[in-house]
Formats: C-alpha cells, structure tokens, sequence
C-alpha cells in the first residue's frame, strides 16, 4: 500500500509539474490542484498507514496501547486543514485567472511579459 | 499571562473582522483600522517588555499543553519582529488613509491589511510547524487579494507570477512537514527539536531540510528562487506594497532561522556553503538587477532581494560558525570566538530584519508620494523634485543613505555587525560580497537622486508620458491619477517622516536595539530555554530518561553553543 | 436555466435542505456532521436555488450582503473563543452549560457549538459569495 501511495504521490508531483510548465492558465491551475493534493498524498503516506484500526484509547487504559495497530488521527487532521486551504486558495486562483484573461485577452503565459522587463 | 502571547494576532484579527462587518462603510472601517493600529505598537511593547523581564512566553490554546495542543510562543527572536510588524502596520494604515484611491479602499483594504497583519504575527508566534503552515497560508490569501486590489493588468500578471510560486513553495513546505511528521512523530517545534536527534535517517532528514529551504526561501526571494518579486512588487500602489516590502519577505527569514537553528542545527551546519552562496548571489544578483532598472518601484523591488541576501548572510555565518565547531568541538580559544560570531551573526539578521523594515518600507512611501506629484516614478521623466519640494527630498536622502549603510545610520549598524560576524567566522569573500553589494546599492540610490531630485525636468517629460500612455493603450499600470488627485499629501508625508526619524534614532540609539538582538541571537543559539518554556520540564525529563536508557549524551537542544568549554561531542550526533 | 420542473423542485427543496442543515449542525459534535458540512449543504441549495431562478433573485433571499455574512461567521468563532477567556479559562477553551428543557431533559450548550455555528455562517457566506461572484460574471 505505502509503495502503491509512494508512485500515485510521485505521478501526481510529475504531472502537477508538467501541467505547471504549459503555457495556458487553465492547465497552470489543473497543475496546482494536481501538486497540492500530491503533497496530502505524502502527509498520508508518511503519516503511516493501517488498516482497519481505530484511533481510539481502549476503555480504561490511560495510554496507547503498544499494539502496533493503531491509527493516527493527526494525518488525517492535517490533511483536512491542507484540502480547506487548498479550496480556498484554488478558488481564488480561478477567479484570478478569469480577470486576467479577460483584461490581458490571452490565456498564454508566455504573452505577460510586461512586468517582467 | 496567557492572553498577552496571543493578543497581537487577537487585535488584529478583531480588527479585519470587525472592518468585513462594516463593509459599507469606509469611515467606520478607518476608524476600526486606525484605533487598532494604535493599539499595535502597546500590545508589542507589552509584550517586548515582559519577554524581556521573564523570559519566553507560552500560551497553550484551549488550555491543551504542548506537545499535544497548539501553542504560541514569544521569544526574544520573536517578539522583535511583532514589534516590527506593529511599527510597519501603524506606518502603513496612517499612510493609506492618504494615499488610497477610494474604489481601492472600499474593495476591502483594510480587512485585508489587519488579516495580512494577524497572520504575520500567527506564523512569528506560532510554536509549531503545521500552524506556521497555516498562518502562511492565510497571510498568503490576504496578500493574494492585496496585490491585485484594482485589478490593473500589471497587478494581474504579476500576481499570476507571484500566486503561482508561493503555491508552489506551499505545496513542497506541506510535503516537508509530511515527511518530517513521519520520522519524529511531532510538529512542535520544541519537541521536534528534543525528537529529531533521536532519529536514524541522516538523508531522510537532509531532505526534509532542502524542502523547508527551497520553500522558505521562495518566501523570502532569495536566490535562484527570487523572480516573481521583481516581477510582482512595482506593479500594486506604494501603500499596499510597503507593507509587502516591510514584513512579508521577512516571514521567510524568519522561518529559516527558527527551523534550521532549532530543528536542523546539524543540516545548517552540514549545508552552510549551500547557505553562503545562496546568500552572496541573493545580494549581488539583486543589485546588479537594480542597477539596469530606471523605474523607483523596480528599483526598490530588486534592492529587496539584495537585502534579504543579508539577512540571510547571518543565517550563513552562523552555519559556518556551527560547521567549524561540529569539526573542532573540544573547548580551545577558537572555540569561544565562533561560538561568540554565531550569536553576533543572529542579532546581525535581526537588526538588518528591523531595519530594513523601517527603511525599505519608507522608499516605497516616498516613491508612492512622488508618483503622486508627478504622475510617474520613471526616472527619466522626473526632475527638479529638490528645487520644488526640498522637504520630500532630505526625507529620502536619509533614508537612502540609510540603505546604503552611511555611518550612524540604521543600515550602518546592520552591515556592521555582520561584517563583523562573517570576519570572525572566517567569511571572506562573503564579507567581500557585502561590502562590493553596498557600493552598489549607494549607486543605486545616488542614481534616483540624481535623477529624480536634482537633475532638470526633461522639456517634454508631459509630452513623453502622455506618449507613453498612448503607446500602452491607456496609462501605464499602476500610475496614479496625477498631481496628487484625490490624495492627501499631508497623511501621506507624516508616516515618511516618522519613519525616516526612526532610521535616525535607530541609528544614533543603537545600543538598547543591539542588546536585544545580540539577546535574541543567544536565545536563537541556546534554545533550550525556548524549549523549557514550551515543554513542561515531567514531560522532558520522561525524554531525558528515555535518551539515557539508549545511552545517549545529555540532551542540549537545537543549536546549542554554551559559552562554557564544554567536552561533550557535538549535540547533533545522535550515535 | 429556464425549467419549470428544477423551479418547482428548487422551490420544495430549498427549506428542506435548510432544515437538513441544521439537524447536520446540531448532531456534529458527536456524530458525523458539523458546522462545515451543513454551511456546505445551504449553501449548494442556493445554488440550486440560483441555478433556476439566476444569481441575482438568489442574493436577494439571502437578505444579508455576503461579505458581511463572512465577518459575522468568522466573529461567531472568534467569540467562542474568547468566552473561555471571560470566564478565566485560556483562549479558546470549551466550556458548557446544562439547561433542563421540559420534554427533552437536559440540553447541554457550549461554546464549541457556537464555534461550530461561526463556521457554519462562515461557510456558507463563502461558498455562496465566490460561486454567485463567478455565476455573475458569466
């Protein structure tokens, strides 16, 4: 499972990239939804994964248990905040993307070169 | 007591807040606003001066403690800098009450500059990695929707610039925080730093460390990572960019030095070449960038760039520092010396941090009242501005000269010591690059004297705007109505001259603000006091039982360097 | 979109959602649910509500500018958070209060709940503001 996450991780990282590197605004942001979710991916991955296991303290213990199978709830969290962010942040990015297209009239990257000289 | 840790980015946040419920009214947010950042600089002093009294501050939210719950902490390091960012939110509020256009101000400028200011304060306060994410992220929202307000086409194509690479250094700081939760299982700083050393993965963590790098420094535009802030600074008005200028870049610095000096002392130490060449190309490359541009904004923008290569210089130097004492731990007379440069490198960053916040922030004022008179910052179309207002002119003389590091002015001091530090620590060329980047930073700045003061207004400066205009189907992004249309001059001129008077006082009345930075170096290379403030001292001693049944040398946290001789190895090596 | 059948159904379903939303509100402190999944609910049955009847007739059953709404949501939060604070606890702290309601016995209301209900306005204000923004514009 890790290594199957691990590759899925890595493609997404690859075309997130890719996509970023095309010319049109439209991709630009299909690259950096791709990218922002390869970065939850890892948060999972790395978080560790099990199988089937709650996240809970068994009744009347006052710790964890040392059985191995336990999930961590905090990945998870992380995640949640991260994709929230990310909705937020993405929205915000098409809207941008939308004004800039209808005031530069192209959706080239390579035509917005004016703040750059 | 609690509260006060937290009431930086509570003020501010109530603030933005209350200014999103008055949405209708401009005259009732400028009241909020202003009320608000008046309060700013007494909330910081409070907090400045009981950091100072009592050492760290902690406040666990909700009461949970740390490690588990989320903590803010104020330290020596950071509550500088929320002094700092009360001082550039006064500045910068008074000045846009004067300098705004309306249609500016009622699209929401300031919710949008009271939420910048909370976040700023959250990620400088905040105790632990995901919650400075967090912070990042909000503070990056608030500067997103700021730097397009207006929705010029200059301010949308460098905000696509800009919003694309502050994603992508989001993306890699969330996968770093991954990754480094994987192998420690925490993301307190604090307990990060107690955990890390425990851990067996030297590559693992080498990696964790470039990623939190790459991302921070895209931040703070250091090089190679620094092109969309030329690309994005001149195009949004001076009152919005100032702010920019003042605190953002700062964030990322900040970052680094609390990351790397708490958490990768032994990465800083391994990479401090890396951290040395980065910082002598931020410099030069930034000046030489300012030295093609004849545009005020531009100018300021690349000269950004080529300051936060000093403040990053510290960062280097102190990794030097750390290099040489990982190779030679034993206690002889070097030893002491680079222990010493270490510290004085750290408070170098911090006064450069301040003073640049001041300085920088002023030129971007002084730049915006010159549009305002003339209509353009474009040096080749200004003149005469010494002759017509003498005033206007000493307000940037000083605070240019300030920048290029004249004598007993604010920059001064900052170049100073860290010269002083990169000599110490056997930084030669790196030294040499700092003192080769100021010459050409007073280049710069005699060069928008020269031309925008002193020289005559060329004859047909009106008849080549207008031209100009032309030429770009309207006027020029981001040029202003001229002659100071719907503007008040005088709201605009107090903040300037405030803050040049701070440039001056800093510079003469150096010594309290070097004592409290040569405090927070120290505080930045003993952390353990950080980490006693943030971890309560059962929790640590359980982790200090647990080091000594893995027969582990005596815990000393981050980037330990006592000033005592002391025959233990090095902190870092965890065998 | 000009149908007489997704008007009508638009109509029924608005309140009906509403209702849903609140109940998700209620139940989330324990059970799947919450402040963010019912401010999402309201909001997609306004969109509904947009998508046949146009973005303009939807702003106006929300009676309330949306930008205001937002700051309203996020000072819901904030309060809660500073409740703990007036009653001595630290910022943000939990603190609950019993009242015996006749019929349903105890009800137990605290400021987590009012928490949830910022992000509920919050939520829904957003969500709304940035969709009905981009229907607008098109």
């Amino acid at each position: 499972m890790h290594t199957l996450l691990a590759i899925a991780a890595g493609v997404m990282f690859a075309s997130g990239l890719y996509m970023m590197f095309r010319r049109s605004f439209v991709k630009l942001i299909i690259g950096l939804v791709l990218i922002g979710h390869a970065a939850n991916i890892v948060i999972f991955t790395s978080g560790g994964l099990v199988r089937g296991a709650p996240a809970l303290i068994p009744a009347g213990e006052a710790r964890l248990p040392d059985d191995p199978a336990f999930t961590d709830p905090l990945p998870p969290a992380l995640i949640l905040t991260a994709i929230v962010i990310s909705f937020a942040i993405i929205s915000y990015t098409i809207v941008l993307v939308r004004r800039a297209y209808q005031a530069i009239g192209t959706d080239d990257l390579d035509q917005m070169r004016s703040t750059d000289k | 007591m609690d509260l006060l840790v937290a009431s930086p980015i509570l003020l501010h946040l109530t603030a933005g807040l209350l200014c999103v419920v008055a949405w209708k009214s401009v005259p009732a947010q400028r009241v909020i606003s202003i009320v608000a950042a008046l309060l700013g600089p007494l909330v910081a002093g409070l907090l400045l001066v009981t950091v100072h009294n009592s050492g760290p501050q902690t406040a666990a939210l909700a009461g949970w403690p740390a490690p588990y719950g989320i903590v803010l902490v104020g330290d020596a390091v950071s509550v500088i800098m929320v002094a700092l960012v009360a001082v550039v939110g006064l500045a910068v509020v008074v000045y846009a009450m004067g300098a705004l256009d309306k249609p500016r101000e009622r699209a929401g400028y300031h919710p949008l500059i009271h939420l910048l200011l909370t976040a700023v304060n959250g990620a400088f306060l905040s105790g632990d990695v995901f919650n400075m994410y967090v912070w990042f992220e909000v503070m990056l929202l608030a500067s997103f929707v700021l730097i397009t307000l207006g929705g010029t086409r200059g301010q949308l194509e460098g905000a696509i610039k800009y919003v694309t690479l502050n994603l992508l250094s989001s993306v890699l700081f969330l996968s770093a925080i991954g990754l480094l939760y994987g192998i420690v299982g925490t993301l307190n700083l604090a307990d990060i730093a107690v955990k890390l050393p425990l851990v067996d993965a030297p590559g693992l963590k080498a990696v964790i460390a470039m990623l939190f790098l790459v991302a921070f420094g895209i931040k703070a535009a250091l090089f190679p990572f620094f092109f969309w802030l030329p690309a994005s600074y001149h195009t949004p008005p001076p009152a919005i960019i100032a702010v920019f200028a003042g605190v953002l870049t700062k964030v990322g610095i900040y970052s680094i030095l609390r990351v790397f000096t708490l958490c990768f002392p032994q990465q800083l130490a391994e990479f401090a070449d890396v951290f040395v060449w980065i910082a002598g190309f931020t410099m030069v490359v930034g000046v030489l960038g300012a030295a093609a541009q004849f545009e005020m904004r531009r100018i300021l923008a690349f000269h950004s760039v080529s300051q936060v290569g000093y403040m990053f210089m510290g960062i280097a130097i102190a990794g030097v520092c750390l290099a040489q004492l990982a190779i030679d731990p034993a206690g002889d007379e070097q030893t002491g010396v680079l222990r010493q440069a270490a510290v004085v490198a750290v408070a170098g960053t911090m006064i450069f941090m301040l003073h640049h916040g001041v300085v920088k922030m002023n030129l971007f004022f002084i730049s915006g009242i010159v549009m305002k008179l003339r209509g353009t910052a474009e040096l080749k179309h200004l003149g005469d501005l010494y002759r017509t207002h003498p005033m206007l002119s000493l307000l940037f003389m000083v605070t240019a000269m300030s920048l290029a590091g004249i004598p007993v002015l604010s920059g001064f001091w900052a170049k100073l010591v860290l010269v002083r530090a990169g000599l110490d620590a056997g930084a030669w060329w790196l030294v040499g690059a700092a003192l080769f980047v100021g010459s050409l930073t007073l280049f710069s700045m005699v060069k928008i004297w020269a031309e925008a003061f002193w020289k005559t207004t060329p004859a047909d400066a009106d008849k080549a705007l207008a031209a100009h205009d032309e030429s770009q189907g309207g006027p020029v992004p981001g040029v202003e109505p001229r002659a100071g249309q719907g503007a008040n001059l005088t709201l605009m001129t107090i903040p300037a001259a405030a803050l040049t008077v701070l440039a001056v006082a800093m510079g003469v009345g150096i010594a309290p603000i070097y004592r409290a930075a040569e405090r927070a170096g120290e505080a930045v290379m003993n952390p353990d006091q950080y980490i006693e403030a943030v971890l309560d001292a059962e929790y640590l001693e359980r982790l200090d039982e647990h080091r000594a049944a893995l027969g582990l040398p005596p815990r000393r946290g981050g980037a330990t360097v006592v000033a005592e001789a002391d025959p233990t190895p090095s902190p870092e090596d965890p065998s | 979109m000009n149908s007489v059948i997704l008007r009508t159904a638009a109509r029924v379903l608005l309140p009906l959602l509403v209702i849903f939303s609140i109940i998700l509100l209620l139940r989330g402190h324990n059970v799947p649910g919450g402040g963010f999944v019912g401010g999402l609910l309201v909001a997609s049955a306004v969109v509904l509500y947009a998508m046949a009847e146009g973005p303009r007739k939807a702003r106006a059953i929300m009676r309330i500018d949306l930008q205001v709404l937002i700051g309203i949501g996020l000072l819901i939060g904030l309060a809660a958070g500073l409740i703990g604070v007036a009653a001595g606890e630290p910022f943000m702290a939990g603190l609950w209060f019993e009242f015996p309601a006749p019929g349903l016995g105890e009800i137990k209301v605290g400021t987590p709940l009012l928490f949830d209900i910022g992000v509920y306005v919050t939520v829904l204000a957003v969500c709304l503001h940035m969709i009905l923004s981009l229907a607008e514009d098109a």
